[in-house]
């Protein structure tokens, strides 16, 4: 692995939020990259999610505004009902666009985006889920030479989301929770230069 | 997964908008590019324009298909209701504090799209026993969409979820004590809409036109550029009477902007700002 990573992105769906928590319960407070997440929920449930993940999170999770600087090491999670993109000039936007794949947020829009940003230095992680989101993004993650990852389908609880993803594109390393973790720790000691 | 369509690049899009500038004199330079660029992708997919060259010059040599392109690019996704705590704000604690000190209010809706925001303002005021007092301007840079507004017609598909805010928002009636169904559609009553008022306004390059109470602008600066959005913000607090309300999305902030110190923060949950400063 090399140290020219500058971002993290994670989309998952249902059967994702005990992988997530455990990510986030996982990775150090001074872990150096942004993280962003795309989480599929409840369309009209604007509080809560953020404050439930949180709870075991060494790490603070905002929802950003429209317009926000991204900072290095702070972790976004999409909004309800809006989608979340990455911009030029290092700043998140929220649109209210259509749904894609049934969704807003839509892991494709936040993944596609994200790679167009950070090219070969994003690594995008995807996670169970019960449809084919983010395996579009996940191709254009490693067209631009980006790291895909997906949670191994054996391990995941609902595998149709790893399963699309890996019919779609080449998938540099398919890995359980346990492993993603490990993964995402020895990331943080080569990004930190240790 | 086939996608073989090549990325659009940033030049591509700068001639595009040159063009739309030249003929059409509307300015799309400074929308926020990834959803522009979205935007653009689904006009190619929609008329199967095979790359950015092919629109041009469709848009060069048919001005009648420029309408149907700005419809097209415009986000026209919207509720009834949205964030009900929202209306609710406006209700127990806006509308009242403006009425307080007039008897006639007058608000404006921003990027009305298909009207779904100004049949909930309707019903709130009505609800407050208000809408008499109200004078209520739509504007939209799409025209098909604001006839689609004055005609008030909606899916009865879309009430689901209109219905579930309207719960939420905690009303004192029910939805549908605004519509009759005829064939599929909720046709919402004329007399709801009737200090409605509609035009075609491009928020970009259009001029003030009247000063208001309470401006409603929600969602619609998302798709702008950081430089475009101060520009239509300045536009936004001139049309305001001193004192005056302006309401944006709940995810939008005010921030970042040039503006920011001419108003203060009324409700940060809901992004309703009061403007202090001429």
């Amino acid at each position: 692995m090399t140290n020219k990573y500058k971002a993290v992105v994670i989309g998952g769906s249902a059967g994702s939020f005990q992988g997530i928590t455990q990510i986030l319960a996982s990775i150090p407070k001074d872990f150096p990259l942004p993280i962003f997440l795309c989480l599929h929920r409840l369309k009209h449930v604007r509080n809560g999610f953020v404050e439930a993940l949180c709870i075991k999170s060494n790490k603070a999770v905002a929802e950003p505004f429209d317009k926000e600087t991204i900072k290095k090491g702070s972790v976004y999670l999409a909004p309800a009902n809006y989608h979340l993109c990455l911009e030029l000039g290092n700043t998140c936007s929220l649109s209210t666009e259509e749904l894609v794949n049934n969704s807003r947020p839509a892991i494709d829009l936040t993944f596609e985006s994200a790679s167009y940003l950070y090219r070969d230095k994003l690594v995008g992680i995807l996670l169970s889920g019960a449809n084919k989101d983010g395996a579009y993004g996940m191709m254009k993650i490693k067209g631009r030479n980006g790291l895909t990852i997906v949670q191994d389908p054996d391990d995941s609880m609902i595998n149709a989301m790893p399963n699309a993803a890996l019919a779609a594109t080449k998938i540099d390393h398919i890995l359980t929770i346990n492993e993603i973790v490990n993964f995402l720790l020895e990331l943080d000691k080569i990004c930190k230069g240790s | 997964m086939d996608d073989n369509t090549p990325d659009i690049e940033i030049t591509e899009l700068r001639k595009l908008t040159q063009v739309i500038k030249d003929k059409y004199d509307y300015e799309f330079k400074d929308y926020a590019m990834s959803s522009f660029k979205r935007r653009i992708k689904r006009v190619l997919d929609l008329y199967k324009f095979k790359n950015v060259d092919k629109l041009v010059n469709v848009l060069e040599n048919n001005p009648d298909f420029f309408e149907e392109f700005v419809s097209e690019i415009t986000v026209n996704v919207t509720e009834m209701f949205r964030d009900p705590t929202f209306w609710k704000v406006l209700k127990e604690q806006i509308i009242p504090n403006i009425l307080l000190n007039h008897n006639k209010i007058t608000i404006w809706h921003a990027g009305c799209s298909s009207g779904e925001e100004i049949v909930t303002m309707c019903a709130v005021l009505d609800e407050m026993g208000a809408l008499d007092k109200a004078k209520i301007i739509a504007t939209d840079i799409d025209t098909a969409i604001i006839s689609k507004a004055k005609n008030a017609s909606y899916s009865m598909k879309n009430m689901e979820v209109n219905s579930k805010n309207y719960a939420r928002y905690q009303g004192t009636r029910n939805l549908e004590y605004y519509y009759k169904e005829v064939s599929g559609e909720a046709v919402i009553h004329k007399s709801l809409l009737e200090n409605v008022s509609y035009r075609k306004h491009d928020l970009v390059q259009g001029a003030i036109f009247s000063k208001f109470d309470l401006v409603l602008c929600r969602n619609v600066m998302i798709y702008f550029n950081q430089t475009l959005q101060n520009n239509v913000l300045n536009k936004l607090h001139e049309s305001l009477f001193k004192y005056g309300y302006l309401a944006i999305g709940s995810k939008e902030s005010l921030i970042w902007c040039e503006i920011a110190n001419k108003f203060i923060v009324v409700n940060n949950e809901e992004k309703v700002y009061k403007k202090i400063k001429d």
